[in-house]
């Protein structure tokens, strides 16, 4: 019973941050800015924030710049490292070892310290504020090559062999053999890609500077400060950005907390 | 030819066939990875030895001055002290934290699927949201938490203006916001600690939390070898969430190594001492993973 309630008033406490959010974004502004603690407004609740946030602002073309790169960084990753894992897994080819340890090396560089020779190299590919600019450096993951390899490992190579007798090629193996026995894996691996991607603050940031190609968490904070004291738009724009991830949880959780516990990737 | 011969060849021919297919299937992912990891990772090191700034003044080989430069540069180590504190408060009741709250909801209780939504909806969360979100409950006239003190005759605390109390609310912040992930972690080993143990201890006269300490605590060491490295490297790359809430402020206070090397590239524009910068402090997360490692194995030899 006493673990209950300690249970309870945790479970609370986390979710007041949000809850207090919402409330804010269904405010009017005057209460918003009013200096005292409310669960009824005066005013009643709105959704004036929300049409201006959606209607003035460049919300819908900044969560357009983010399901684009994120679309497209998630799936080029789950391409790449699909193929490359298999390549570890299964075939031994001449510098497999030293592209290898080269990943294994490469895991431990965070990539925040290489934003200033990644964005030199941008400016010489005449890629700054673009949106390959913003997908290519994010569209590889050496960590997911290495769940991906050690997920084929697992796959008896019978189940190849019995195709591979029957005159397909490795590329129709790969395709119509090990590719749908991987369906959980491929699953995961792209959720957690799509997530990363979408949230991801650092890069964008630094690649564009045009406010028509930014990605949602890159404008949102261009906005905090030009809404200045703009409550209840400020938490309108927060939560509407919040939104599309929540959606992608209640529908994918099962892979979402499966993924983390199976293979403990993701991190921030 | 003789038969050996023949299939020499053949063995040869068979060798080219498997590398060709090897690199076809590795190809798109070895060509992004070195275009963009290994090039500009070379390039940074070039530019850590040169004069380069935003016009190109002063380009041109310097040796090790910027390496020089960074050492004796209080900021730097001003920055890179924060960023160690940092790491230190967050850790710790990340690590501790994470592991109660895993307890308490494997322990059986209804509504299990609202508790593991509670802790784990913040993680999916942007750092801009995160930063939204708790900027609005810091501020010091209007927020939630000091709205809630004043109830109690309490505050105002300037949670993210008074340098004494800055890197804490940071730190509250970021607990928040990813305690979901170790949350999680720990969920899942915990379910895979056999039943027959705690029957076992039970019959021996274990009450619970003797079983906690002599078989979950221990049984849960890997995973907890595993989040501790995770998380210091984590930590010390801090930048989003810092930068956004307090931009490294009050006087310097919470700024991180990662903001002072955007800084010293980007409203600096000295790339060559940023990216000298980057590399000394790639060479300290090397050491710490090293570290850890030796420390795990041992642990796990012993």
């Amino acid at each position: 019973m006493a673990a209950l309630l300690v249970l309870a008033v945790l479970a609370v406490t986390w979710l007041v941050p949000f809850a207090w959010a919402v409330l804010t974004s269904l405010k009017s502004e005057a209460d918003a800015g009013a200096s005292q603690i409310t669960l009824s407004p005066p005013d009643g609740l709105s959704f004036e924030a929300y049409r201006k946030v959606l209607s003035a602002g460049d919300i819908p073309s900044w969560a357009w710049n983010s399901l684009i790169t994120s679309v497209a960084i998630t799936f080029i990753t789950v391409a790449t490292s699909a193929l490359a894992g298999y390549a570890f897994s299964r075939v031994n080819f001449k510098g497999k070892r030293l592209l290898y340890a080269a990943i294994i090396a490469a895991i431990i560089i965070p990539p925040q310290l290489l934003i200033v020779p990644l964005f030199r190299q941008m400016l010489a590919f005449n890629l700054v504020d673009t949106y390959w600019g913003i997908i290519l450096p994010q569209a590889f993951a050496p960590a997911m090559v290495l769940i991906l390899k050690r997920f084929f490992d697992q796959i008896p190579v019978e189940l190849e062999d019995a195709a591979r007798v029957d005159g397909a090629g490795r590329l129709r193996v790969f395709w119509s053999v090990v590719l749908p026995l991987s369906r959980p894996i491929l699953a995961a691996v792209a959720i957690f890609v799509f997530i990363g991607a979408w949230n991801n603050f650092l890069w964008p940031f630094i690649v564009t500077t045009d406010a028509d190609l930014m990605t949602l968490p890159v404008g949102l904070q261009t906005v905090k400060s030009a809404y200045g004291l703009q409550y209840a738009q400020n938490m309108a724009s927060a939560i509407l950005a919040a939104l599309p991830l929540v959606v992608v949880f209640l529908f994918f959780q099962r892979q979402i907390i499966k993924g983390i516990a199976t293979t403990g990737f993701g991190g921030q | 030819m003789t038969t050996e011969e023949v299939t020499a060849q053949g063995k040869a021919r068979a060798k080219r066939g498997e590398t060709l297919a090897g690199w076809a299937f590795a190809a798109p992912f070895a060509v992004l990875f070195v275009l963009f990891l290994v090039v500009p990772a070379i390039y940074g090191l070039y530019l850590s030895f040169t004069g380069e700034t935003l016009t190109g003044a002063g380009s041109g080989l310097v040796g090790f001055s910027n390496y020089v430069d960074a050492l004796r540069d209080p900021d730097m180590w001003k920055s890179l002290g924060n960023t160690v504190w940092f790491t230190a408060l967050s850790t710790i009741p990340l690590i501790v934290l994470s592991l109660a709250l895993a307890l308490l909801v494997n322990l059986g209780l209804p509504g299990r699927w609202l508790w593991r939504l509670s802790f784990f909806l913040p993680y999916l969360l942007a750092s801009t949201v995160v930063v939204m979100f708790w900027s609005w409950m810091y501020n010091p006239k209007l927020g939630l938490i000091n709205g809630v003190l004043e109830k109690f005759g309490a505050g105002p605390v300037a949670w993210l203006q008074d340098p004494k109390v800055a890197m804490i609310s940071v730190v509250i912040t970021t607990l928040w916001w990813t305690i979901g992930f170790n949350f999680l972690l720990y969920l899942a080993a915990l379910q895979n600690i056999p039943e027959q143990q705690f029957e076992a201890a039970a019959l021996d006269g274990a009450g619970k939390w003797r079983q906690l300490f002599s078989i979950v605590i221990p049984q849960l060491a890997p995973t907890t070898a595993l989040l501790v490295t995770l998380q210091v490297l984590a930590s010390l790359k801090v930048f989003d969430q810092i930068y956004m809430l307090t931009n490294g402020g009050p006087a310097g206070k919470t700024r991180s190594i990662v903001q002072y090397i955007y800084e010293s590239g980007f409203t600096g524009y000295r790339f060559g001492y940023s990216s000298a910068i980057s590399y000394l402090f790639f060479a300290l997360i090397v050491l710490v993973s090293l570290a850890q490692y030796k420390l795990i194995n041992r642990r796990s030899a012993a």
